[in-house]
């Protein structure tokens, strides 16, 4: 029988929730200590600040009181599974073909016409796609968040090191700069919660029971 | 609205759990466990000896941040401060075979090393400034470090809360030609905001490495029994990692 996601995609899928959510919360324990974000290698006074915001709500970060150091072991903690399991499920997907089959793109999924043919059935909240396990938007989506987002937020979390700086000069080079890095982590995280708020509106909205009970079982593909 | 539910279970099992499993012996060992994992990753993915990236005049930034003590307590400190520090003493003590007591012109008579680094506070703000003074491995060269000795510690005339600061480093660190005890900042004395007369800079580790105010440089087999034992003021006082590489 032929499942409909692969095991690794769906170890991966809960995985990387669990990991999502507790960086991004322990991360903004973290922005707290300094809620301001700059351009370029240096930056610390509000004048030259291009975000000042105040800290953010106990209830949304880990720890729920403030506390740079207990979020700083959270977050590195986290980081392993979240960073060697995007890894394992690369892999994975390259092997089990899941990227090649579902993920690539045709030429002609670009034309302007199929794409605003795509947004329109979006609206009219037909999900049905015959023939792809997903349609363009998905695919765009998704491609999006494995292979710019998640890896843009794990190589800007390496330069936030200095250790590691002083070995891979040329990371942060590409970056623009420490503070820059760290907008940019910044923008990646709060881009992935908007891809995770539309994610879980777009289950509800076809049929939720049968989605995740499909991403946890695996599901099967109709004949 | 079940996956929703599950969610909201999970997210309220996140929040609230979080505070409460990371006081549990297991998670806590959990989390204390990643920190050494994190220094051997980084020795796998790197080397220790790796000189961070040194900048030029034009990147340095129009001021650098006083941060944690900017104006040290008490009399002795104020007395130094009214004395332009000419009778500040700087003591290599500890597991040497000579421990020394230098004062400002005597380390500024040495072989001078000047850099221009980036500063990263484990807050998340960054500065850049030009740093001159001599290599600690000078001085410990002079002293002269016994076999046994594995760490060095930074004695302070900064007193924070109530307790004396201090920091520490291994001897890979203390042997970096980029460590040096730095007694300048962008070519004139060190502010007192910055630590004067004397700080350290611990290029590739974060802020709070790098201890200002300096007094006295200490070679010791342990760390157990300084402070809180856990090798620096902010690690005995909230759990700031020790290795602050990352």
């Amino acid at each position: 029988m032929k499942k409909r996601h692969a095991l690794a995609t769906r170890l991966w899928h809960w995985l990387n929730a669990v990991c999502f959510v507790v960086m991004f919360m322990s991360g903004l324990n973290i922005f707290n200590a300094h809620p301001r974000l700059y351009w370029g290698q240096w930056g610390f006074e509000r004048q030259d600040a291009w975000l000042v915001l105040q800290r953010f709500p106990g209830w949304i970060t880990i720890p729920q009181h403030y506390s740079l150091a207990e979020a700083r072991l959270w977050h590195l903690l986290f980081a392993w599974p979240f960073a060697f399991g995007l890894l394992a499920f690369m892999v994975a997907s390259l092997i089990n073909r899941h990227f090649l089959r579902d993920l690539v793109t045709g030429r002609k999924e670009w034309r302007w016409s199929a794409i605003r043919a795509d947004i329109v059935k979006h609206l009219k909240l037909d999900f049905d796609h015959p023939g792809a396990k997903f349609n363009f938007l998905q695919k765009l989506a998704y491609g999006v968040v494995i292979f710019i987002l998640l890896p843009l937020m794990i190589f800007t979390g390496i330069t936030m090191s200095p250790g590691m700086d002083a070995n891979w000069h040329w990371l942060l080079a590409i970056f623009g700069g420490r503070q820059s890095a760290r907008s940019i982590h910044f923008i990646c995280a709060w881009t992935l919660v908007g891809f995770l708020v539309l994610h879980i509106v777009l289950v509800l909205l076809s049929g939720p029971v049968r989605q995740v009970r499909e991403m946890i079982t695996g599901g099967r593909i109709e004949q | 609205m079940k996956r929703r539910s599950v969610l909201a279970g999970l997210g309220a099992f996140l929040v609230a759990g979080c505070s409460k499993l990371a006081q549990s012996g297991p998670v806590s060992s959990l989390l204390d466990a990643a920190e050494d994992w994190n220094r051997n990753l980084h020795e796998l993915l790197g080397r220790r000896s790796a000189l961070a990236r040194e900048f030029t005049p034009a990147d340095v930034s129009p001021d650098f941040r006083g941060n944690g003590t900017v104006q040290p307590p008490g009399a002795a400190y104020a007395a130094h401060q009214q004395a332009g520090f000419a009778d500040w003493k700087l003591d290599v003590s500890g597991l040497v075979e000579h421990p020394l007591s230098l004062s400002l012109d005597q380390i500024k008579a040495l072989p001078q090393r000047t850099q221009i680094t980036r500063h990263d506070c484990v807050e998340g703000w960054s500065a850049i400034a030009q740093w001159t003074g001599p290599q600690l491995a000078q001085l410990l060269a002079m002293a002269k470090l016994k076999p046994e000795a594995k760490f060095i510690v930074f004695r302070c005339a900064d007193n924070l809360n109530g307790q004396d600061y201090y920091e520490s480093i291994d001897l890979i660190d203390a042997f970096h030609p980029q460590t040096i005890v730095a007694h300048a900042l962008n070519g004139a004395p060190l502010p007192v905001k910055n630590g004067a007369p004397l700080r350290m800079r611990i290029e590739r580790q974060l802020g709070y490495k790098h201890a200002k105010y300096l007094t006295g440089i200490e070679a010791v087999a342990s760390l157990a029994g300084i402070g809180a034992g856990k090798g620096g003021y902010w690690e005995d006082r909230t759990g700031y990692e020790w290795y602050a590489g990352i």
